[in-house]
């Protein structure tokens, strides 16, 4: 029932241990980490620590009475900065000594004094942690320890639950983090079985469980087969053929039971066939045998149970679930079978640290790590079943295979925009890559084309860095893996999106301290689009009502190609860098677009009250938001709009920051009295949105933002922008109004929406009464 | 007309139950056909069939009037296995010369139908499975044990000592869970004769047992599967709560005596070396039997029932496992629920199927 076993102690002998380990890319982070815990079967060492890496900040200038023409806008400064990370490793108990020795010597400024300690492995390993690294092992309740680290992952790691789906091309299917987590029932398959009801935070209760567990199919198993490791006991299963051993219905019916609606392939009675003793079964049958005849059993009890209680989430962890498509397959089918398909057998990603975090959390309750937002680290986690024996079976006998997970603290909390029509159902993205093979293959390849650009561009960025190319080289190398793994495995981190794919890339960057690559391209075009501002806004006034709206859409849309994201719009910025405004929107599309609701928006800002408030998400640096977006937050100002402007918090490729964001608008506000005004009124608001991605995900927002859309009453939502408009957000529903706009600057995902480069998309929604 | 017979076949067994008349005048046993007369003799002079039939001579139910007439009602069993031979026997006495109908219940009604026919010439009655059970149940249940209560229950179950067998009265039966532990497991709710329902059933039943057992002990009837069982120590085989906890675990409130791992201790080669087929036999019946009774157990709870009746032939001559039953049941919910038990434990299908024949007559 508890968590004990696990298939590394089976690993003893096998391995070759006098392997040479890169422990520095492993144990990262280690000269200030604190608050250590260990845990589990295989060895999982946990963490806090802090991280310093270089952040671009700007600062305004003092430019009173100078001469601000060839000056630049702002002053980009690097900083250190320094953020809390959460470090898991995982690693095989035969390298405990190597790993203790290392930790022993890179552990330089922590104060920890004790080591939080859970499941069999690491009591085992209790004497020798305290004599190597001097900590005092303190036990923590194992049960306790996998529910809080269960609560930590759901709340915090997007794409961390999946259901398994058998005879798809995508076997896991991941499930976006549902608002409200509880209640749910956990079921832990470890040698024995433990079903544990857990209704808040605190609150959990061991309702049950079961001896037939992975215990029984190992020990069982080994004695029916004499096959000695877990491992090799699922292959020899994944290859037998249960109905040699097994009684079916049909072998008591006959042939007759399709007459009484009776599957005929139902197991009658489990080992019913071997009931003889002059009868070879091959070890393949009966492990097979025994695999359903367990996964059966426990899939029945956990249905009973959750029938009892009134549950219909059912996660599943331990070592006979881990990272085996085998079992994750057999209790699925079990679950679907018993409930009639009402309760959805679920797993999670980082179902192996659960103890570990736990462990980590009760020693770590100082630093309240439960009051923040986490995010998980792309560019410092293995991904899913990195050490799978089933995936890899290579790595497996190659050597021992270690398994990471960071996260890093948010500064702020985050939470759903409240405008999400139904915030358990919302899904960001709108191409699911996992599920879509030829976009995968397509955007894979693109990110590839692209890297060798954005490591150059990324080189470039620091002229004065000595290092810079070679770190670049070292991000480059890392992207590059991480896409290769990323084909072989696309559900690695949970659903495979293009944003996923940008914001791994932007994690890879700022791990090879290359924290805004584009600051300087952006303060230069920030710069030359402030000194069109006012001949735009001229321009602009003198247009009659009705012309003024569509010039500002075409603004906006205008605004939006300029964005370096894009390959076929980088190619052009760099080779003609007077790009201009004009010829941007003589590249656009004619009406009607490719998606194009235009009429209906002219339409109700003619016949419709002004809105009450717009909550804008900005997109790109420059001539997007101050010749596009700006003009178009005047218009609405004007019309007794209030508007809220969101920014990222962090930089990703051009787009605006909102450090940024603060430095251009109030450059804008000294020249135009409308925005003046309205700043000093408090009618427009500037605001971070929490993020640092390319994309945007409506249920990770800043918690600031959401309170002040809930205060201002917002009622128009407006997304401009590829990543956000189309990559994300595409078919999210919202409560309110909504505009998504962009232009499509890739001419696959054109040819996808049926239209060619450069098409426009224009929707403007309304919610259905 | 006679004989009556009822036939349920399941996945490992045949039973089969006989009603001899005693009550036969003068007059018809002038008009009885020799092949009758050899049918009855056969079967009440003989208590063993071939190498593998066997009649259960201490469960005969003397004296019983059915349908107007009195007589003894014997229950016989033998392997599915022999099934053809059983066939080729009737159509030897040549049964269909005698123009009677055979009733059949269970999943081998359907599988040999067709053999009946052609080698037996005899045109099986066919009945439903579940309602030939709870039949045969209520009506044994009724009629009583030669005087003897036919269900009793285990009084004191949790206390070794003084745990001891008493008769139950079921007059009341409604609602109660059955549970048929014959090959694999059937679990049913009765409200009522005619209203209940299949609630669910498990693969993990008596043929998992010996299934298991011959596998890993090389036996070859269940008698010996059995014997081996009471004289090995299964917490050998299972790891126990206090094995990793060192006692209790108080934290869940879990015994330390509790099975945490069924089989878990054979995860290590040492432990496999040192276990003996006995120990390995007990922890089979243990594993499957504690299964059993948790699975029946989140049944009745389920269904808001709360007297469970055990039938089926894995309980033969298994004192172990239902006593274990008994226990666990009350254990586990704290006394709420009640194990009981009947004594001809796997025949009621084929009691149903005799009545059934003796309702369409």
């Amino acid at each position: 029932m508890a968590e004990r076993g696990g298939r590394g102690s089976g690993g003893h002998g096998s391995l070759d241990k006098s392997i040479t380990l890169p422990p520095d890319e492993i144990f990262r982070n280690l000269e200030n980490a604190k608050r250590f815990a260990i845990g589990g079967s295989l060895t999982k060492l946990a963490y806090y620590s802090t991280v310093q890496h270089k952040v671009a900040r700007v600062r305004s200038f003092d430019h009173s009475g100078k001469d601000i023409e060839n000056e630049p806008l702002y002053e980009i400064a690097v900083q250190e900065e320094i953020t809390a990370r959460l470090h898991f490793i995982k690693f095989e108990n035969t390298y405990i000594e190597t790993c203790l020795d290392f930790i022993k010597d890179h552990l330089v400024n922590t104060e920890t004094k004790v080591i939080k300690a859970t499941g069999g492995g690491a009591y085992k390993f209790k004497d020798l942690i305290e004599k190597k690294l001097g900590l005092k092992v303190d036990k923590e309740d194992v049960m306790t320890c996998l529910i809080k680290g269960c609560n930590f992952v759901l709340r915090n790691i997007p794409h961390e639950v999946f259901a398994y789906q058998k005879d798809s091309d995508t076997e896991f299917r991941f499930q976006m983090n549902h608002p409200n987590i509880f209640p749910y029932l956990l079921v832990n398959i470890g040698s024995g079985v433990s079903i544990v009801k857990v209704e808040t935070e605190d609150k959990f209760e061991w309702i049950g469980g079961s001896s037939i567990g992975g215990g029984t199919f190992w020990g069982l198993g080994a004695l029916l087969t004499k096959t000695k490791k877990f491992d090799e006991l699922l292959q020899l299963a994944s290859k037998g053929q249960h109905t040699n051993v097994d009684m079916l219905v049909k072998d008591v019916y006959g042939g007759a039971y399709q007459t009484l609606g009776l599957s005929g392939n139902l197991i009658a009675s489990s080992f019913g066939k071997s009931t003889t003793a002059d009868k070879e079964f091959s070890k393949e049958d009966m492990a097979k045998s025994l695999l359903h005849m367990i996964s059966n059993d426990i899939g029945q009890l956990a249905c009973l149970y959750a029938k009892l209680h009134n549950l219909d989430k059912i996660y599943f962890g331990g070592f006979f679930i881990r990272g085996h498509p085998v079992t994750m397959r057999t209790i699925t089918y079990s679950i679907n079978f018993f409930s009639k398909g009402e309760v959805q057998a679920l797993f999670l990603r980082h179902e192996g640290y659960l103890g570990a975090i736990g462990a980590f959390l009760k020693g770590a309750e100082q630093d309240n790590p439960n009051q923040y937002s986490w995010g998980e680290n792309y560019a410092g986690s293995s991904g899913l079943m990195s050490t799978s024996p089933d995936v890899y079976p290579m790595q497996r006998t190659r050597s021992g295979t270690f398994d990471m997970l960071e996260m890093d603290r948010l500064e702020r909390p985050l939470v759903n925009l409240p405008l999400l029509k139904d915030p358990s159902t919302y899904i960001p993205d709108t191409v699911d890559l996992t599920d879509d093979a030829m976009a995968r293959k397509y955007w894979l390849t693109c990110f590839e084309e692209a890297l060798d650009g954005v490591a150059k561009r990324a080189a470039a960025s620091q002229p004065d860095s000595v290092d810079a190319l070679e770190r670049a080289e070292k991000f480059r190398q890392k992207y590059w893996n991480k896409l290769q793994t990323l084909r072989q495995q696309p559900f690695a981190y949970g659903t495979l999106t293009v944003r996923s794919l940008l914001d791994t890339r932007e994690h890879c960057l700022n791990e090879f301290n290359f924290p805004d690559p584009y600051s300087k391209v952006k303060q230069k075009e920030n710069g030359i689009a402030l000194k069109c501002f006012q001949s735009v806004i001229e321009s602009l006034d003198s247009l009659g009502w009705e012309e003024r709206q569509f010039a500002l859409v075409k603004g906006l849309l205008a605004g939006n190609v300029f964005d370096w994201g894009a390959k076929a719009v980088s190619d052009v910025l760099e080779s003609e860098p007077q790009f201009g405004f004009e010829e941007a929107k003589s590249k656009l599309q004619e009406r009607p677009w490719l998606e194009d609701s235009y009429s209906q928006w002219l339409e109700r800002l003619k016949e419709g009250p002004p809105h009450k408030c717009a909550l804008i998400f900005a997109d790109n640096s420059g001539i997007d938001i101050i010749l596009g977006v700006f003009p178009f937050v005047r218009e609405l100002l004007s019309r007794g709009t209030e508007v809220i402007l969101a920014c990222n918090s962090g930089p990703a490729l051009n787009d605006v920051t909102y450090s940024e964001s603060l430095i251009v608008t109030e450059r804008i506000a000294a020249m135009d009295p409308v925005i003046q005004s309205a700043l000093r009124d408090e009618k427009l608001l500037l605001v971070q949105t929490g993020s640092s991605s390319p994309c945007l995900d409506l249920s990770r927002l800043d918690q600031g933002l959401a309170v002040l859309v809930r205060e201002r009453q917002t009622d128009l939502v407006i997304i401009e922008g590829m990543g956000r408009a189309i990559h994300t957000n595409y078919y999210a529903a919202l409560k309110c109004e909504s505009l998504k706009l962009a232009v499509i600057k890739n001419s696959w995902l054109a040819d996808r929406l049926g239209g060619k480069i450069f098409s426009v998309i224009f929707k403007y929604e309304v919610p259905c009464k | 007309v006679f004989p009556w017979f009822g036939l349920d076949i399941g996945g490992t067994l045949v039973k089969l139950v006989y009603f001899e008349p005693k009550d036969i005048t003068a007059e018809e046993e002038e008009e009885e056909v020799e092949n009758l007369k050899s049918i009855r003799r056969y079967l009440t002079s003989n208590v063993a069939y071939g190498s593998t039939g066997i009649r259960d001579v201490h469960l005969e139910l003397r004296d019983l009037t059915l349908c107007g007439r009195k007589g003894n009602l014997h229950f016989i069993r033998f392997p599915t296995h022999d099934m053809p031979a059983f066939i080729q026997m009737g159509t030897e006495k040549h049964f269909s010369s005698l123009h009677t109908t055979l009733c059949a219940t269970g999943g081998g009604a359907y599988k040999f139908e067709q053999d009946f026919l052609t080698m037996g010439d005899l045109q099986l009655c066919k009945l439903d499975e579940l309602d030939c059970l709870i039949k045969g149940v209520l009506y044994i249940d009724s009629v009583g044990f030669n005087g003897h209560s036919e269900c009793y229950y285990f009084e004191n179950p949790t206390d070794a000592e003084r745990c001891q067998k008493l008769p139950f009265n079921l007059e009341n039966p409604y609602p109660l869970l059955l549970v048929n532990i014959g090959s694999g497991v059937s679990i049913l709710a009765v409200y009522s004769k005619e209203n209940y329902k299949r609630v669910t059933g498990t693969s993990l039943g008596g043929g998992t047992f010996f299934g298991l057992c011959c596998l890993l002990t090389g036996c070859s009837t269940f008698e010996e599967a059995l014997e081996m069982a009471s004289h090995g120590d299964s917490t050998k085989v299972d790891k126990l709560v206090r094995d990793i906890y060192g006692g209790d675990y108080e934290r869940f409130g879990l015994p330390g005596w509790a099975v945490a791992s069924s089989f878990g201790n054979m995860m290590s080669k040492e432990k496999r070396e040192s276990v003996s087929k006995e120990d390995l036999a007990k922890a089979t019946l243990i594993t499957i039997t504690n299964n059993i009774g948790s699975i029946a157990r989140m049944c009745a709870l389920n269904e808001n029932i709360n007297r469970v009746v055990f039938v089926g032939n894995f309980l033969r001559i298994n004192t172990i496992s239902m006593r274990l039953l008994a226990y666990a049941l009350d254990y586990w919910s704290k006394g709420q629920l009640k194990a009981l038990f009947l004594e001809h434990e796997g025949y009621f299908g084929a009691v149903g199927a005799l009545l059934g024949l003796l309702d369409s007559a």
